[in-house]
């Protein structure tokens, strides 16, 4: 239904479950796609998966340096940027009274303060293409708060508030800015919860199961769709109706 | 008029889509011209492109009428 042919998209984070079915789903409806992380192995061996069109791109977002220099690197190697995925995002959870300025301020700049450079950074090119899609990864928790996620839960919500403003402001230029937040998935980040937290996570889904990649994939390859030209400033949450808002 | 007045009325003129005997020396792109501010931004830009000079943000803000972006490109080029 979807078709990306002749776009190209920056996905960060793509060595990641959520990333790399992103990848793959964007690559699946025609799109070229830049793969970025900061392990470039996994990368790698997504882009020959993926055959032609993908293309990997090494970085370091806790570095503002590097993060300034993505945007370029991209549409230097597809050619144009027209699709930016910032999926990217790190945990260093701890209850807040023991939690170190050094766990407040790595994950504010990792999950946020890249997004605001990245964001920065692809406007131009979309703005003179008078087309552009932005799809941020948030999270539930950004939504509703979670003990000892002080910091991931604010640098989430301050994605929110970015991509609202960002929305409002490139509107009239055929750019949409939208967010992606995902409940309960079976990835990396969710693999180290031992069996009793997961049952007790999984009370609280109506769907009663842990979500898919693909699943949150899928709810970023509509946003960048053609289809979804009117839907900005948005969040969509992809969480078994775990949390309805 | 210069070379560059002319470069930079056309534009001016192709980006606002406005008349181009509305574009006078003292015309301002926001209060005369109807650009909004992310106009005043993607002005700047087509300027930059088009003479090769790169426009800093304070000089920018400073540019507020046709005739301030004829004698700001006109110095930096």
């Amino acid at each position: 239904m979807f078709d990306l042919t002749g776009k190209s998209a920056l996905v960060t984070g793509a060595s990641g479950g959520i990333g790399g079915d992103i990848a793959r789903a964007l690559h699946a409806a025609g799109a070229t796609v830049a793969l970025s992380g900061t392990r470039t192995e996994p990368l790698e061996a997504l882009a020959a998966e993926l055959g032609g069109r993908a293309h990997v791109l090494a970085c370091d977002l806790s570095d503002a340096a590097s993060v300034e220099a993505l945007p370029k690197a991209a549409a230097e190697a597809m050619g144009s940027l027209d699709i930016l995925v910032n999926n990217a995002g790190i945990t260093r959870d701890q209850l807040m009274m023991r939690m170190s300025d050094a766990d407040w301020d790595t994950v504010i700049a990792v999950n946020m303060s890249s997004t605001f450079r990245l964001c920065r950074g692809v406007l131009r090119g979309m703005m003179k293409a008078r087309w552009g899609r932005i799809v941020n990864i948030t999270s539930i928790v950004g939504a509703t708060g979670n003990p000892g996620q002080a910091n991931y839960a604010a640098s989430k919500a301050g994605v929110v508030g970015l991509s609202k403003s960002l929305a409002a402001e490139v509107a009239s230029r055929g750019i949409t800015v939208n967010c992606v937040a995902p409940g309960f998935i079976t990835t990396a980040m969710t693999d180290k919860l031992n069996d009793e937290q997961k049952a007790r996570i999984l009370a609280q889904v109506p769907a009663g199961r842990m979500g898919a990649p693909g699943e949150v994939a899928a709810a970023v390859l509509y946003l960048a769709s053609l289809e979804a030209a009117y839907v900005t400033g948005q969040t969509l949450h992809v969480n078994g109706g775990m949390a309805m808002l | 008029m210069s070379d560059i007045a002319d470069r930079v009325k056309k534009i001016v003129v192709e980006h606002l889509g406005v008349e181009e005997d509305k574009v006078t020396e003292n015309a301002s792109f926001i209060d005369d011209l109807g650009a909004d501010s992310l106009d005043t931004v993607e002005l700047v830009m087509a300027f930059e492109e088009e003479f090769g000079i790169e426009i800093p943000d304070d000089a920018a803000e400073t540019i507020q009428t046709f005739g301030d972006a004829v004698k700001f490109i006109t110095e930096a080029a």
